[in-house]
């Protein structure tokens, strides 16, 4: 007799999980004539309370439109996300995206742009945790500085700090230090690692930076190109902080390459056959 | 580029400073102007080249009228005493403040009602629907084109001036400010969304700054024409003011000192305005939309 693959409830093991997203599919309407172009296929992912996931992907293969799904600003075609137990029907400030393009207003300084979601505290708290997020991000010094004033990685702390002074219960991250060069990006690594310690909250990250995703996550759910569907979700069984030397580190990305059909034994050019996608990538 | 800009990149190179991700601060925290010498130097040419071009454009004046021997057309010294004698009779305060006054209530008033206007038309696609060919029928007619107009509703008093400038500048400030409201990246109207704010939160604390700078800038250069259609409106529909005193000292007694010394209040009052507006883009609430344009 064969059994039905057992698939447990998320109720049933740790409570509630801080994100599932359950069955999602999304389709592109076409401009013209009726063919959709599907980009997310059956997509289940659940993430417990406190945990940091990473998702990864080759570029342009929905990992963004899964994360506007899953934060509300897009709707699936079909399937749900819960957040808390919740359905998602739009955005909400108890989860908060930090955007890849930057969405920190440049009108405003930092002390006010992290103070942002902060309307319903009392003015001394409000300058309380002002202080406190920006001592965390490391930018104490530059309150009262404006974002022309700052670099990248300064622009990307003040987002994070706004993020965490709002006290969401989810970080969603597109692809936030893309744009930073290889040491500032290092570092901001290490940082968001030190205050999702300190923190402990739910964060959903995503990025196209395989080694990105093995520094920081606890588990990297691995998409594949267009129309993506996951290839393999694993836990980096790696102790913090990370040994980049360590066996372990280098078998987790060969086993994300292998899940994208890639290989960095046997070159480059080698396994780029039938996976790589228009933009090039494999 | 400047010596002073090369002074301010050397301070940010002495301070290589990467607290991981944190570079140095940038451009204006650092002290600006510590070696004095070269800002100087700066200044001076800033003076004294266009001082040589206008002198030297004086002088060509002075020789043109003297070589053609003119009997009415004034030399840059009758101007001068034409100045003179407009501020002793008290004229010359009177006409500016009075067109002075007419231009701010006009153009006041055209903002108070251009840029909410905008505001709601650059944010409701039913309401610029609606209302944009209406306006883009408006815009084109030129203000001296409602003189007539304006004498037949507010007869020869301030209010057609006011009237006048209120028209030539409400038009222009709404489509601006609708252009304006439109350009604001999607990101910060996401980000809003995301922190919940309300529909009141969301205009004042997120499209209104985030396109006030666009909108500075169409105030300013809609200042300027302000000011060109002050001076028709005056030749016409009042009797004081600049443009007034202009026409007034040609009918009686053909006095092209007077004329001449009123086109040169115009000019540098216009002048001031637009360096009084260009200020207003310096403010750091709007400053980070112009790059380094007015650094």
């Amino acid at each position: 007799m064969i059994e039905p693959p057992t698939q447990s409830l998320p109720t049933e093991r740790t409570g509630t999980p801080a994100v599932l997203v359950r069955d999602v599919w999304m389709d592109f309407p076409h401009k013209q004539g009726s063919q959709a172009t599907p980009v997310l296929e059956q997509i289940n992912v659940e993430i417990p309370r406190g945990e940091f996931v990473c998702v990864v992907g080759p570029s342009g293969c929905g990992k963004t439109t899964l994360l506007n799904i899953i934060a509300g600003f897009l709707k699936a075609s079909r399937g749900e996300v819960l957040v808390e137990g919740e359905s998602v029907h739009g955005p909400d400030p108890r989860r908060i995206v930090i955007f890849q393009e930057g969405s920190v207003f440049p009108w405003l300084t930092v002390s006010a742009n992290v103070g942002f979601g902060l309307n319903h505290v009392s003015a001394a708290e409000r300058e309380r945790v002002i202080q406190h997020y920006i001592d965390m991000v490391g930018l104490t010094g530059f309150e009262s500085a404006y974002l022309r004033q700052l670099s990248g990685g300064m622009r990307q702390r003040v987002e994070i700090a706004r993020a965490l002074a709002a006290n969401p219960e989810v970080l969603y991250m597109d692809e936030p230090f893309g744009a930073l060069d290889y040491f500032t990006r290092f570092k901001m690594r290490a940082d968001l690692v030190r205050i999702w310690q300190q923190e402990k909250k739910t964060i959903l990250f995503v990025t196209h930076d395989i080694d990105e995703a093995i520094q920081l996550a606890d588990r990297v759910v691995v998409l594949s190109s267009r129309p993506s569907t996951i290839r393999l979700i694993m836990s980096v069984p790696l102790p913090r902080p990370r040994d980049l030397n360590s066996p372990i580190y280098l078998e987790t990305r060969d086993r994300i390459l292998n899940a994208l059909g890639m290989s960095l034994r046997n070159g480059i050019n080698a396994s780029c056959g039938s996976h790589s996608d228009a933009s090039g990538n494999c | 580029m400047t010596p002073a800009v090369s002074g301010e990149q050397a301070a940010l190179k002495n301070d290589p400073g990467e607290r991981g991700g944190v570079s140095p601060p940038v451009v204006s925290i650092v002290h600006r102007g510590a070696d004095a010498a070269p800002l100087a130097g700066i200044t001076a040419r800033a003076i004294v080249l266009p001082s040589l071009v206008a002198v030297m454009f004086l002088l060509f004046w002075d020789g043109a009228v003297r070589l053609s021997g003119s009997q009415l057309f004034p030399k840059p010294l009758d101007v001068l005493w034409g100045l003179v004698e407009l501020a002793k009779k008290g004229l010359l305060v009177k006409y500016v403040v009075a067109s002075l006054f007419r231009v701010t209530w006009g153009f006041t008033l055209a903002v108070i009602v251009g840029i909410p206007f905008g505001l709601l038309m650059g944010s409701n696609k039913l309401v610029q629907e609606a209302f944009n060919p209406l306006i883009q029928g408006f815009r084109p007619i030129s203000p001296i084109a409602w003189i007539p107009v304006s004498i037949l509703w507010f007869g020869v008093s301030d209010a057609a001036p006011v009237f006048l400038i209120f028209l030539a500048r409400v038009f222009p400030i709404t489509v601006s400010t609708a252009a304006a409201v439109k350009s604001v990246q999607s990101v910060y109207l996401r980000a809003a969304d995301n922190f919940g704010l309300t529909k009141f939160q969301l205009f004042s604390q997120v499209i209104f700054p985030a396109s006030l700078p666009q909108i500075i800038t169409g105030l300013r250069i809609g200042l300027g024409i302000a000011w060109l259609v002050v001076v028709a409106a005056e030749m016409i529909a009042v009797n004081s003011g600049l443009g007034y005193l202009i026409i007034d000292a040609r009918n009686a007694g053909k006095r092209y000192d007077l004329v001449v010394a009123g086109m040169v209040l115009i000019g540098v009052i216009g002048w001031l305005l637009d360096l009084l507006m260009r200020q207003v883009e310096r403010f750091q609430t709007v400053k980070w939309a112009y790059g380094t344009l007015h650094d």
